[in-house]
């Protein structure tokens, strides 16, 4: 299993600002280790946000994002003390879910 | 993917394939969790042209309500490059992050439900100094804006 | 002055790099301006953030041979006391009659605390891709607890001094297949390689701003690095041996910058390159 992401939501006015890190390696499958082999491909490819049982955000991702991907965006609503999960599914299948509480 | 695909096609035609990944992926929860939502076409594209064609869209119209925020000019090194988009367009439903030199152009998109902000940053990976384009799809429509960023390497190269 | 500085030096000053600027004192400014706003833009979200939350959670859990956790780890403040810790080391410890730096504490308490052998506690002490380093962790973990503290690192102790001025020593030491010394490329005021300015780390403010910067999570490696894996990348590019991990060496060079570092308040993990 993943190692876990930091998540970070806080109430900002009427909205909540959700700062997130993930525990990735986000490998390009362009690389070539010490003896000349491809790293295989490894990364994330859809993440999504939800509160309250309703997404906030969702993505697509390509190997293109960076290692251990920093994300932030900002939504409407979202009340001290709920929680704000986020999910992440690679190419390999792993699946790793953290959650926050809003602060 | 193939029911909502269905559904999708039955609804009418001109579907983009972006409308297509909202439809069946992004909209869904669930599938979007599922591995095999993921467009791997979309994201195996070479140039401006063929990504646009793989969206949908002709050239994008280029719009001054699409900002870079907190997106230097020069990174210090390509492997983390923070990019910063705000939309103000109406109905922004999609924001994407395209790098002109990468091997393949698309590193993201983010779809941004009613209610989200049509704001948010992450990290890319850069190969070379590039163009960046942000991509805005809002009320069926594509808008684009870019920047450039140059990538260096400091240091003794470590 | 050595060759490959004078090269650098003519490079640097012609702005060379993956960018086409012109080589004009404009031009050269703006860049500066503009690697700034890179620099303070990474700071939003520190990658180092998930190496402390690995390290707190190994310096909480038994582990090792012995099962035990480092509850009883003294890094100079008592046994277990992490805040503040790492803002007062290199000392003395009287335990182990011999100066030690953060990691070379960490390593006697896995092998005294926690029944490691030597080799199997100094196996991994730089991390990579799909090689997670536990030390890394730990001192990602340790050095965040002294964020905010000022640096107050003492130098009572004979052993202390004597290692202070071993490191002061190794600073101007010229060797290698370059002749190259610390003091080569951070000797001196407005040095440069490339786009990367070299702080002066023989001034007071040169070696504040370095030493309270470290560990950081280095972009460019893609892993959070602490400062005996400085003190080693250091040595590669210079061309010299190899510097080896918590060896009296390192801990002397790291005295060294440490102690000059006194009063300034410590910033760290960071974020860098």
């Amino acid at each position: 299993m993943a190692d876990p992401m930091r998540i970070r939501a806080t109430a900002v006015g009427d909205s909540t600002e959700v700062k997130v890190l993930m525990n990735h390696e986000m490998e390009t499958g362009q690389r070539k280790d010490a003896q000349g082999k491809t790293i295989p491909a490894w990364f994330i490819q859809s993440v999504t946000a939800t509160y309250n049982g309703k997404t906030v955000l969702s993505a697509q991702w390509g190997p293109a994002v960076s290692k251990n991907p920093f994300l932030s965006f900002k939504f409407k609503g979202g009340t001290k003390g709920e929680k704000v999960q986020i999910t992440w599914t690679d190419n390999r299948g792993d699946k790793r879910t953290d959650e926050a509480t809003i602060s | 993917m193939d029911v909502e695909r269905r559904k999708v096609l039955k609804a009418g035609g001109g579907m983009t394939l972006l409308t297509m990944l909202a439809a069946a992926g992004w909209l869904e929860p669930q599938a979007a969790l599922a591995a095999d939502a993921w467009n791997a076409a979309a994201f195996d594209t070479r140039s401006m042209d063929e990504t646009m064609k793989a969206l949908g869209g002709g050239a994008p119209a280029q719009s001054k309500d699409i900002t870079f925020f907190q997106t230097p000019d020069i990174a210090e090194n390509g492997a983390v490059v923070p990019v910063g988009i705000t939309s103000a367009i109406p109905k922004t439903e999609s924001i994407a992050i395209l790098i002109e030199k990468n091997p393949n152009m698309l590193a993201a998109v983010f779809d941004i439900p009613p209610g989200t902000d049509p704001s948010l940053s992450t990290r890319v990976k850069m190969g070379q100094s590039s163009n960046v384009y942000a991509l805005v799809k809002a009320d069926g429509k594509y808008y684009v804006a870019s920047k450039e960023i140059k990538v260096t390497l400091g240091g003794c190269g470590g | 002055m050595p060759a490959m500085i004078r090269r650098a030096a003519v490079r640097a000053a012609f702005c060379v790099g993956a960018t086409a600027i012109a080589t004009t004192a404009c031009a050269q400014t703006s860049a500066v301006d503009e690697i700034a706003k890179y620099r303070a833009a990474l700071q939003d979200g520190n990658p180092a953030e998930l190496w402390e939350a690995r390290g707190e959670d190994l310096w909480k859990t038994p582990r090792g041979p012995g099962k035990v956790s480092f509850a009883t780890c003294d890094l100079g403040l008592g046994p277990g006391v992490v805040k503040g810790a790492y803002a007062q080391l290199p000392k003395y410890f009287a335990d182990a009659d011999r100066v030690m730096d953060l990691e070379t504490r960490l390593v006697w308490c896995m092998v005294k605390q926690q029944g490691y052998s030597e080799a199997d506690a100094t196996k991994n002490p730089f991390g990579g891709p799909g090689q997670k380093s536990d030390i890394e962790a730990l001192v990602a973990y340790i050095t965040s607890e002294s964020r905010g503290v000022k640096m107050n690192v003492a130098m009572d102790h004979p052993k202390e001094k004597e290692a202070f001025a071993l490191g002061e020593k190794m600073f101007v030491y010229r060797g290698g297949t370059h002749d190259f010394a610390c003091q080569t490329c951070h000797g001196e005021d407005g040095k440069r390689i490339r786009l990367q300015d070299l702080p002066n780390l023989m001034t007071v403010a040169g070696a504040q701003k370095a030493y309270t910067t470290w560990p950081a999570y280095r972009v460019s490696q893609g892993e959070l690095r602490t400062f005996q894996w400085r003190l080693n990348d250091c040595f590669r590019q210079q061309r010299f041996p190899e510097l080896i991990f918590t060896s009296d060496a390192s801990i002397a060079l790291t005295m060294y910058l440490a102690r000059n570092a006194n009063g300034a308040v410590f910033d760290a993990p960071s974020i860098k390159r």
